[in-house]
């Protein structure tokens, strides 16, 4: 079972056999979708016929739009860009802000916040993205009641989209930082209050630095999980429709190679961020947690 | 000296307001107000235009239409069986990762592993459309073997809506198993096997109750998961996916009718939640705990 133990024969190959497969298994949907990125057919579908570039550079006159001149398709990684952008913003500063009330902070229902800050994980996407659409409704409702205003991003749309996604994105940077926090030395803190230095001064020299890698390991994560979001997304789309719905719903219909190209292109991306945050951190290569 | 100590825990008073701010604002604003609203939302119901009354008749459609409780059941049934082969299929893997493989080859194994996660769930759920469609790669592969005849249709199977749901949770469970069994100590293996016993018996009085915090963690993530899960089902499954996410997902979006949409969500809500407690009991962990270890 283990190395420094004796193994029969039969029993190692079936275990590379089984890997093998089991790689393969892991592989294959995402090799597919590679190959048949380039294919030279209306849909990414066998037999081969043969290699082209046109479902990334195609336009109206070879009849075939490709990924570059796909306005639709091009305008929806804009608008998860934008989202993503947002939400790790404002995931890794609230992240930062509850390590330190979890971690230095004691007050009266402190359990209870924890406890409660885990919980949006344990809620299914779809039904946070159902309440916060029924609550800004109902806020959106009462202002215009009230005070006759008109609030447009309370509707369905991009701002409904960041929050939604951020209410449970929050708690993963929450984690992470945390963690980090716990860990930190605080003599170092103390030695550089005692030799002067103002509170400010030690954040900014001393604890910031500190926390960095964890930063940009929940930066990294809150930035994919946000481009990665589809349930939450789903119900707080307005017109703008991010990537991923985008994809969603070309894929209902049977779509052409494009969304290949563009699945491609996500791929590169990400295989980009991994190796720079391996650059950054030779250990904690984790992808995203749940 | 005591202006100080004043000057201090004022100070204090006024760090903590200012930290607390956010995490009350992020959890009242989009979290528990919310579900407050959904719940309320959920046990009215309309008689007329803006005009709604108190009542239990969401929940009392939920049981008299045959087609809810249907789906809601069949929902956690695959879930259940979806994790099941999850952890089937993932703990061999978490093994050779833990224990057969060594240092440098551990670690690029088990970044190998998680690399297909990187890209989202819709890119992965396309590649398995291309190979399972009708037209698709796997079938015309089984008519060159000669094993069918014509190209079958793949998609729109129960069991392709598992292979996709498992596929998709593996990463959650492999995580928290690998870092159990990591922490297994290698000569309790050896002692085990130096008294005599066998793979099975080891496997069973050993590694299980030690990497049980680790299987728990990654089941109860696995499941809720592929239970709120949405893209997967209705993009394999097609038209007969009837996945619960899509029942609430009509009733919201679709009709329009967010009494019963709201209370379609609190059942999942339940079933995710009584479901997770249960398997907590069964192990005896906390909750904390749990979240921490994925």
């Amino acid at each position: 079972m283990i190395p420094s133990l004796p193994r029969p024969r039969w029993l190692a190959t079936a275990t590379a056999a089984y890997l093998a497969a089991f790689l393969a298994f892991l592989f294959l949907p995402l090799i597919v979708v590679a190959v048949f990125a380039f294919n030279d057919a209306p849909y990414p579908a066998p037999p081969w016929h043969g290699f082209t570039w046109d479902w990334f550079l195609g336009n109206a006159k070879s009849n075939r739009v490709g990924l570059f001149k796909d306005t639709a398709l091009l305008g929806s990684i804009w608008t998860s860009f934008v989202v993503a952008v947002w939400v790790t913003v404002l995931s890794v500063l609230i992240g930062i802000s509850n390590a330190f009330l979890i971690e230095r902070k004691n007050f009266a229902g402190k359990q209870v916040l924890s406890i409660l800050m885990l919980a949006p994980l344990v809620i299914p996407g779809v039904i946070l993205g159902i309440s916060i659409l029924a609550f800004a409704s109902r806020v959106a409702e009462f202002v215009d009641d009230t005070f006759g205003l008109d609030w447009e991003y309370l509707r369905p749309g991009l701002p409904l989209v960041v929050l939604g996604q951020f209410s449970y994105i929050a708690t993963i940077s929450t984690l992470t930082i945390s963690a980090r926090l716990r860990r930190f030395d605080r003599t170092l803190e103390e030695a550089a209050l005692n030799l002067g230095a103002s509170r400010p001064a030690v954040f900014r020299t001393i604890v910031l630095p500190y926390l960095r890698p964890a930063l940009i390991g929940s930066a990294a994560i809150s930035f994919l999980m946000s481009f990665a979001d589809f349930n939450t997304t789903l119900m707080l789309v307005g017109a703008d429709a991010p990537l991923t719905v985008e994809m969603y719903g070309r894929m209902r219909e049977g779509a052409t190679p494009v969304l290949n190209a563009v699945s491609l292109f996500l791929m590169l991306a990400s295989a980009l961020l991994a190796l720079g945050l391996m650059r950054g951190s030779p250990r904690n290569t984790g992808a995203a947690p749940g | 000296m005591s202006s100080v100590a004043v000057g201090s825990k004022w100070h204090g008073r006024l760090g903590l307001g200012l930290l607390l701010a956010p995490a009350i604002l992020w959890l009242g604003a989009l979290i528990v107000l919310p579900h407050a609203d959904l719940a309320v939302l959920s046990l009215r119901e309309r008689v007329g235009p803006r005009h709604y009354v108190a009542s239990l008749a969401q929940y009392r459609t939920f049981f008299t239409e045959p087609l809810y409780w249907h789906v809601f059941v069949r929902t956690a049934v695959m879930s259940v069986i979806a994790t099941f082969f999850t952890l089937l299929l993932a703990f061999p893997i978490a093994w050779i990762i833990a224990k057969l493989a060594r240092g440098r080859s551990s670690s690029l194994l088990f970044m190998l592993c998680l690399i297909p996660f990187w890209v989202s769930e819709t890119v992965r759920t396309l590649g398995w459309m291309i190979l399972l469609r009708e037209s698709g790669v796997l079938p015309s592969i089984l008519v060159k073997l000669g094993i069918t005849a014509v190209p079958v249709e793949l998609l729109y199977h129960d069991a392709t809506i598992l292979v996709g749901l498992v596929y998709t949770s593996l990463l959650f469970m492999l995580i928290p198993l690998v870092s159990s069994l990591e922490s297994l100590d290698n000569s309790l293996i050896e002692a085990a096997y130096d008294l005599g016993a066998g793979g099975f018996t080891t496997l069973r009085t050993i590694v299980i109750p030690h990497a049980a915090p680790g299987i728990t963690a990654g089941c109860i993530v696995v499941f809720m998961l592929t239970l709120g899960n949405y893209l997967t089902p209705t993009l394999l499954g097609g038209k007969s996916s009837q996945w619960f996410t899509e029942q609430i997902y009509n009733q919201f979006i679709t009709r329009f009718n967010w009494e019963q949409g709201a209370a379609l969500g609190f059942l999942l809500l339940g079933l995710s939640t009584s479901l997770v407690m249960i398997g907590l009991k069964l192990a005896g962990q906390r909750f904390g705990d749990v979240m921490r270890r994925t």
